[in-house]
């Protein structure tokens, strides 16, 4: 199983990002120092997206997107790199993501004297890893690709040296990715031995004839989710987020909200769809309780934070229970073929819940550069100084909300409530439902402070002082673009559904389809 | 395919974007300008609808626009009218044209016409929207549209208690569509469709009982709590005490019937088995309600508080009429519905007139003697208040008298004795009613020579006649003419239920 260019080709956006990574790391050594590596940096992922797009949108054939095979790559074989529907998707949502998060970033390194050529450089490894991740066709390329994406993250998050808050949030965030990896590696070992495959698609062979009989399988299964529920910060694992979230320089939190988050629920999809489908009598109902849990905690907490920053980790935590909720229908699905519709609907509520994240902290990155503090106080008569950059906060929040005018929030949480009604954990979109009222209650506050009168007037505040630099607008008009243009057309994220549908080979039996709705 | 309706649904929506777009001062010198033109026109529009109605056939959808929107939710849009739904299109439109009017001379603190226009075109929009929406989806997003502009409405304009009342208001209706909307998934995963005409032809086919009973249960609690039904309906009285004049006008007079609509619409026709179940507690809520809302009234000393509380009452009515599942209920309620806006609405009106001229609506504080100090104000409110407590020959008799004969001889399958116990306990509130309006004009209308010398006060000017006389003239016109609004409803009722004429 040596490497080809075939191979390579395949591997097409990983590999391109891993050699931009390369590229700013040099020119960050060269004498005469280029100006800044963000151009390169954008380069390589609009370059990476472009692969991405290519993949998905031509019919190129199984070989051109799977690479590292046993034998052939042609359908049937064992691939350790296959970029089917689910995988381009979450590519694209990584890269965008990733795009933001840079143009976040242009402003923000020089301003806070991060080291530039390192800060890129480790963006950069992270995101190769996420798109690693999405692809990974087998345990141990999943858990490296998990581990690419955190490691470098650790370093993101302490870039800002001398600084007692950054240290501290990187080492807590170190800590507990070292216990989730040894968590879910220990995991990966149980499944590995009781099945003797590491390649997803044999594990689900082997699980599927041993069935839960085998108690070792059924553990590993279980630790492996609780490695990855580490990783998504789901509640009661979830402890780690805010501090970090706060410690860090914000693109920094942003990107761990948004792309690292994604990267962790890709892996988690992977494994449990793919690999651990037969097992889903032991954890859907993991994952059900672990959503309800996650939302309630996250929003219930989310309600006394005082800092915008820790407000939004803690609605990340939140919503990243309603992103667990379509798997939690695994249990009840046997048969009905709708766990690829459920994968569908997390992968839906991922890339509006990116767009109207990112917009929110690229409102609070703004925000921020003023009043250092960023607390929610400081929001105050946000409307009068700075109109647009209110009316835009005003949207992300509604979005996250789920109310219209915010309609992407709604269609999104509409997915997700249909798929746990579908499969019948009915109690689940109940918690949800409630949840959805806490968390208008917090963002809510939020939001109307924008349209009060500040009594602080102080001319140092004024926009004239601090104006918002222009890769910053650029990052929060590209997240304002993707907010709309998912509220007035969902269709452009909903029909992925059908594809990753598809693709994990869950399609609804067609008996089925005149009982049950039809979806499409 | 019809483009009226879009017309008027996307006529608010293009106001408000300009409204955005206009910023600076002009922009706020020329807010209320734009905004009574445009709701002038969706009134004129309104009114070009009914004249394109067929009244002949008021059951069936007229000027239906159905497009697809979202294939992946299939979610369409898809809108129309029949009879139940055209008189709310032109109340909404009536109201909200009003409402502007009043903005023209009476800008409550803290001003900025911009944004408050916007936000109450933004309003009609979810207003009119949710009245003609025949797609579920479609009607839960229009059904939310008009939490954040009505939220916004009171929090930025309404009076001292202002946040509390507006949060309050936001997250009960709130956790009440959230129910609403899973019992609307339920429907479409067990029937296939969201199309409300084809859901109501229907009438809960392929459905099994129990999943009609906990949909009709999951749906009915958002309507509830927007109608409001007691006990959900502690958010009321804030928000309409607190939100300013045309805030309390719009929430009486058109918001409070999205919800009781919702169960016409939707609760009742497509859900039978659910109903059947479920209506004698539907009545006793409602009954609960007249009794208690009267009640409350009674002990009121503030009296636009008391306006407030009286909806309680009076949408206990339009609760009973439905729970009978009879037309003559159903129809009841309808007009109990519309009549309930034109009067409240008015009350409401008259309730920000006199906190003008006493700078207070504390019933101590507006002492008597209102006759005499500004004799048409006076008779316009005693005008309002017996509309208000049914007298034959207005408008707010004959919804409530349906309401009461429904449950007279309610529909088969229901128990008969339960519901002549409501209705004795109905026609007890109707006394009450009489009772808490009668106080008040005896408080603040009539009064002793003291009060009277206590100097005139400014009488109604003609920019207020211009906003009061139509919905007075309506309430006039309803109550000697009903069929006007029954030849509407009857046979669109008729069809909901499933019963022939």
């Amino acid at each position: 199983m040596t490497p080809g260019v075939t191979d390579l080709l395949a591997a097409g956006p990983p590999v391109v990002v891993a050699v931009t990574a390369v590229v700013v790391l040099l020119g960050s050594l060269l004498p005469k120092r280029p100006r800044s590596p963000v151009v390169p940096t954008l380069a390589g992922l609009a370059l990476a997206t472009a692969w991405v797009g290519a993949q998905a949108w031509t019919p190129l054939g199984r070989e051109t997107r799977a690479a590292f095979c046993l034998g052939p790559p042609e359908a049937g074989a064992l691939c350790s790199y296959s970029a089917g529907d689910l995988t381009l998707v979450l590519q694209a949502l990584v890269l965008a993501g990733a795009v933001v998060v840079v143009l976040m970033s242009a402003a923000a390194v020089p301003e806070q004297r991060l080291p530039a050529g390192e800060f890129y450089l480790l963006l950069l490894c992270s995101v190769c890893g996420a798109l690693t991740l999405a692809a990974g066709g087998d345990l141990i390329t999943l858990l490296i690709a998990l581990e690419l994406v955190s490691l470098p993250g650790f370093a993101l998050v302490g870039l800002r040296r001398r600084d007692a808050r950054a240290g501290e949030a990187a080492l807590t965030f170190f800590l507990v990715s070292v216990v989730s990896a040894a968590v879910t590696l220990f995991g990966i070992s149980l499944v590995y031995g009781a099945t003797g495959a590491v390649h997803l698609d044999a594990v689900r062979a082997g699980l599927a004839a041993s069935g839960t009989a085998e108690p070792m399988a059924a553990l590993g299964v279980v630790l492996t989710v609780v490695g990855f529920a580490f990783k998504v910060a789901a509640v009661p694992f979830h402890f780690w987020a805010p501090d970090t979230y706060a410690g860090a320089p914000l693109p920094v939190a942003a990107y761990l909200a948004v792309v690292s988050k994604s990267a962790g629920f890709v892996g988690l999809m992977l494994l449990l769809v793919v690999a651990f489908r037969p097992l889903a009598a032991v954890w859907g109902p993991l994952v059900a309780v672990l959503a309800a849990l996650t939302m309630t905690v996250g929003n219930l907490v989310a309600l006394r934070q005082r800092e915008a920053v820790r407000l939004l980790a803690w609605s990340s935590v939140a919503h990243a229970g309603y992103l667990l909720v379509p798997l939690s229908v695994a249990a009840s699905a046997a048969g009905r073929g709708i766990l690829g519709e459920a994968v569908g609907a997390t992968v839906v509520y991922l890339v509006v819940y990116a767009a109207m994240n990112l917009g929110a902290f690229a409102v609070a990155t703004a925000v921020g550069r003023r009043r250092p503090a960023n607390l929610l106080t400081d929001y105050r008569g946000l409307a009068s100084r700075s109109p647009l950059q209110a009316a835009a906060l005003a949207f992300f929040l509604a979005a996250l909300a789920g109310l219209p005018p915010g309609l992407s929030g709604l269609f999104a949480k509409i997915v997700v409530f249909r798929a746990a009604l579908d499969g019948q954990v009915a109690w689940l979109a109940l918690v949800m439902a409630v949840n959805t009222v806490v968390a208008l209650a917090y963002y809510l506050s939020w939001g109307a402070q924008l349209f009060r009168a500040d009594p602080r007037v102080d001319v140092a505040d004024s926009p004239a002082a601090a104006p918002t630099p222009r890769p910053l607008t650029l990052a929060l008009g590209c997240a304002l673009a993707a907010t709309v243009a998912l509220s007035v057309l969902p269709q452009l994220a909903l029909q992925v559904i059908p594809g990753i549908s598809a693709d994990l080979g869950e399609s609804r039996p067609p008996a089925a389809s005149q009982t049950v709705a039809p979806l499409r | 395919m019809n483009v009226l309706l879009l017309v008027l649904l996307a006529l608010p929506l293009a106001a408000c974007a300009l409204l955005v777009a206009l910023r600076g001062p002009a922009g706020e010198r020329w807010a209320v300008t734009v905004g009574t033109i445009t709701s002038a026109a969706v009134l004129l529009l309104s009114l070009a609808a009914v004249r394109a109605f067929d009244t002949g056939a008021p059951q069936r959808m007229q000027l239906e626009t159905d497009v697809g929107w979202t294939s992946g939710l299939g979610l369409r849009l898809h809108v129309g009218v029949d009879g139940v739904s055209l008189p709310l299109v032109v109340l909404t439109a009536l109201l909200t044209f009003l409402c502007l009017l009043h903005l023209r001379r009476h800008l409550p603190e803290p001003g900025r016409p911009r944004a408050l226009v916007g936000l109450v075109l933004l309003l009609e929009v979810g207003l009119l929207g949710t009245f003609l929406a025949l797609d579920l989806l479609l009607f839960f997003i229009f059904f939310e549209l008009v939490l954040i502009p009505m939220y916004a409405v009171i929090a930025g304009w309404g009076g001292a208690g202002r946040t509390g009342a507006a949060t309050k208001f936001i997250l009960y209706t709130l956790l009440g569509s959230a129910v609403t909307l899973v019992g609307f998934l339920v429907v479409f995963l067990q029937t296939g469709t969201l199309d409300m005409v084809e859901l109501a032809e229907r009438g809960g086919d392929g459905m099994s009982r129990t999943v009609q009973v906990v949909a009709f249960l999951a749906v009915a609690t958002g309507f509830a709590v927007k109608t409001p039904m007691w006990p959900l309906h502690t958010w009321l009285p804030d928000a309409h005490s607190e939100a300013p004049t045309i805030g309390s006008v719009l929430l009486a007079g058109v918001l409070l019937k999205m919800g009781t609509y919702g169960l016409v619409r939707i609760a009742v026709p497509v859900l039978p088995e659910g109903a059947q179940l479920l209506a004698p507690w539907l009545g006793a809520f409602g009954v609960v309600g007249i009794i208690y809302g009267s009640l409350v009234c009674l002990a009121q000393t503030d009296l636009k508080r008391l306006v407030a509380y009286s909806s309680v009452g009076h949408m206990g009515f339009v609760l009973l009429g439905i729970a009978t599942l009879t037309p003559a209920g159903l129809n009841g309620a309808l007009f109990a519905n519309i009549a309930h806006g034109l009067i409240t609405g008015l009350l409401f009106f008259l309730a920000g007139g006199l906190k003008e001229r006493y700078g207070s609506t504390d019933l101590a504080v507006l002492g008597g003697g209102l006759y005499a100090r500004a004799p048409r104000f006076g008779g316009l409110l005693a005008f309002a208040a017996v509309a208000s407590l049914g007298l034959p020959g207005l408008a707010g008799f004959w919804g409530e008298m349906l309401a009461m004969f429904g449950a007279y001889r309610p529909a088969a399958g229901l128990p008969r004795e339960l519901f002549l116990a409501f209705m004795a306990l109905a026609g007890l509130g109707t006394v009450l009613t009489a009772a808490y309006l009668l106080m008040v004009l005896r408080r603040v209308a009539q009064g002793s020579a003291a009060d009277a010398a206590r100097g005139p006060l400014p009488d109604v000017a003609a920019r207020e006649w211009l906003a009061w006389a139509p919905l007075a003239a309506l309430v006039l016109v309803l109550g000697l003419w009903p069929r006007l609004l029954l030849g509407l409803t009857d046979p669109a009722v008729r069809m909901l239920l499933g019963v022939g004429t």
